[in-house]
């Protein structure tokens, strides 16, 4: 970012250079009538060598200590203010009523989808302690910064009028500390995730046939899976991804003098924004079909301990590879 | 009722600094922030001029229009002013500000940079007017006193006017015809969404 920012900066010397040139002349003629609109040196021209891919700022010399403050004008941030005022609202109303409403939606055709032989009351184990502990920080550690961010774009459109600006300014500054915090065990929880599930993610074949068969969401049956079927490598791989552009772009906004420029922070707003909505949208589906919208789904975070019909359904294929290692199924304990 | 702008005829700026000192001085301002600065574009080259540039208090503020917990107000003169009790130091009015004047007492990180301030046109904050509490966090209201902003004020050149829009661009368009040349009225088009015409 550092270099582009440098090469805009030279380009934008250059044609300014090249608009002061073109203007030389009218400056050198003296004696000649006396022309009122002729400037030296005017807002519009230099307005004018900000193209794009140039320089998006005016400056000069500055004599104050604070070498930042040597930028002029920098239009550039109307383009950000309509973006987050605008777009941004946009692609956020989308992605989370759009999605609840999909979820709604489906929820009331579809209904829950139920375990086709009913519960066994046998069990097996599908997620071990330390895996659940990671999910849970992860998880509830997306909560908040979600929360807390959203509070930010939509915050003072939504709750502001309610609860009046003193206690929204109180609201708004606690979610603040808590989006800075928690966003180190997130990012933790992050890199954990990926170690721990990345070798049951690998993309295959077998998820292609998942995704034909419309991964038994749509129509009857349960294609095959192994530990996760493609629609939960497709969660896997947008929590990874989505989670790894969050901390990078997070990590700028949180240490703003690292970004070089506010034209940076502009951009990494921008990536943080639109990835966190569309984040928290798939995020809404991952928890609906993990809890209310699946008979049986929320045991596997949950007690940790899943139906082993549920998990036949679903898991076929990870099943047999289970009883293969020599994994015996439990049973369920009557007080659950 | 007076519609507040700045105006800088940089035709006439010297770059001697006295307004950067005089609203330093004048509002007490945090150490590290300069509330006005003087930029000096085009140094050592033919055009070469030099430009006061601090808050222009804009038409449609985009500082307020960003900001996340709606800490701006715009008074009757149409200065734009903020609340450092409700402002969360998130630094989204730092992004949107074309001319660079939200700034921060701190430059700490994990968003440790304190309460935003920038120019106030001299005229205080939401306290009570001319009350200690309003001096301590935004500097001196003259504009209470019946006085304009001190950087103007004093500027020796009068290369800095602040005031009415129509007053202080009546007198630039003299200045403009009289002399034969303008000087940009730098920030107008950008804060205004008018260029002075002449």
């Amino acid at each position: 970012m550092r270099l582009t920012h440098s090469i805009r900066t030279v380009m934008g010397m250059f044609a300014l250079v090249l608009a002061l040139g073109l203007a030389h002349p009218a400056l050198a003629q003296q004696g000649a009538p006396i022309n009122p609109t002729a400037s030296a040196v005017s807002e519009d021209q230099l307005l004018n060598a900000l193209k794009p891919g140039a320089a998006q700022e005016i400056g000069g010399r500055i004599t104050i200590p604070d070498s930042k403050a040597s930028t002029l004008i920098r239009p550039a941030g109307r383009e950000w203010r309509e973006f987050h005022q605008g777009t941004m609202h946009l692609i956020g109303a989308v992605a989370i009523l759009g999605m609840l409403g999909l979820l709604a939606v489906f929820f009331f055709t579809r209904g829950p989808i139920r375990i086709g032989k009913g519960r066994s009351n046998q069990t097996i184990t599908r997620f071990g302690a330390i895996e659940r502990f990671i999910h849970w920080t992860t998880a509830s550690c997306f909560i908040i910064l979600a929360i807390s961010g959203l509070n930010v774009t939509f915050g003072k459109v939504l709750l502001l009028p309610i609860i009046g600006e003193v206690a929204f300014a109180s609201f708004a500054q606690l979610g603040k500390y808590a989006h800075n915090y928690l966003a180190f065990p997130f990012m933790i929880g992050l890199v954990l995730m990926f170690l721990v599930w990345v070798k049951d993610n690998v993309p295959g074949m077998i998820d292609v046939r998942w995704f034909a068969q419309g991964g038994g969401l749509v129509g009857k049956g349960h294609p095959e899976a192994k530990r996760f079927n493609g629609g939960q490598k497709l969660v896997f791989w947008s929590v990874i991804f989505g989670g790894a552009a969050l901390s990078v772009s997070g990590w700028y906004l949180l240490f703003p003098y690292t970004a070089g420029g506010v034209l940076n922070l502009q951009f990494w707003n921008v990536v943080h924004g639109v990835v966190s909505m569309v984040l928290v949208g798939a995020m809404l589906a991952h928890a609906y079909i993990g809890s209310i919208g699946m008979e049986g789904a929320f045991d596997a975070m949950g007690s940790g301990e899943v139906d082993l019909n549920w998990a036949r359904e679903h898991h076929g294929l990870w099943v047999a590879d289970e009883m293969k290692k020599g994994v015996m199924p439990g049973t369920m304990q009557a007080a659950e | 009722m007076a519609r507040m702008k700045f105006l800088c005829d940089a035709d006439r700026c010297i770059e001697c600094n006295a307004c950067v000192t005089a609203c330093k001085n004048e509002n007490d301002v945090p150490w590290g922030i300069n509330r006005r600065r003087v930029v000096t574009i085009n140094d050592g080259k033919p055009g070469e001029r030099s430009i006061s540039m601090a808050c222009m208090h804009c038409t449609d503020a985009p500082c307020a229009a960003v900001c996340p917990v709606d800490c701006f107000y715009v008074t009757v003169d149409k200065v734009v002013l903020h609340s450092k009790d409700l402002c969360i130091g998130c630094g989204y009015c730092f992004y949107a500000c074309p001319f660079g004047a939200p700034q921060y007492p701190k430059v700490g990180n994990f968003g440790s940079r304190g309460k935003m301030d920038k120019c106030t046109f001299c005229a205080g904050g939401p306290e009570a007017d001319l009350s200690p509490a309003e001096f301590q966090k935004y500097g001196s209201n003259r504009l209470a006193e019946g006085k304009l902003p001190l950087c103007a004020e004093m500027c020796s050149t009068k290369s800095l006017l602040a005031g009415d829009g129509d007053i202080i661009a009546k007198i630039y368009k003299e200045r403009v015809v009289k002399r034969g040349y303008g000087s940009g009225a730098w920030g107008w088009k950008t804060a205004y969404k008018e260029p002075i015409a002449i």
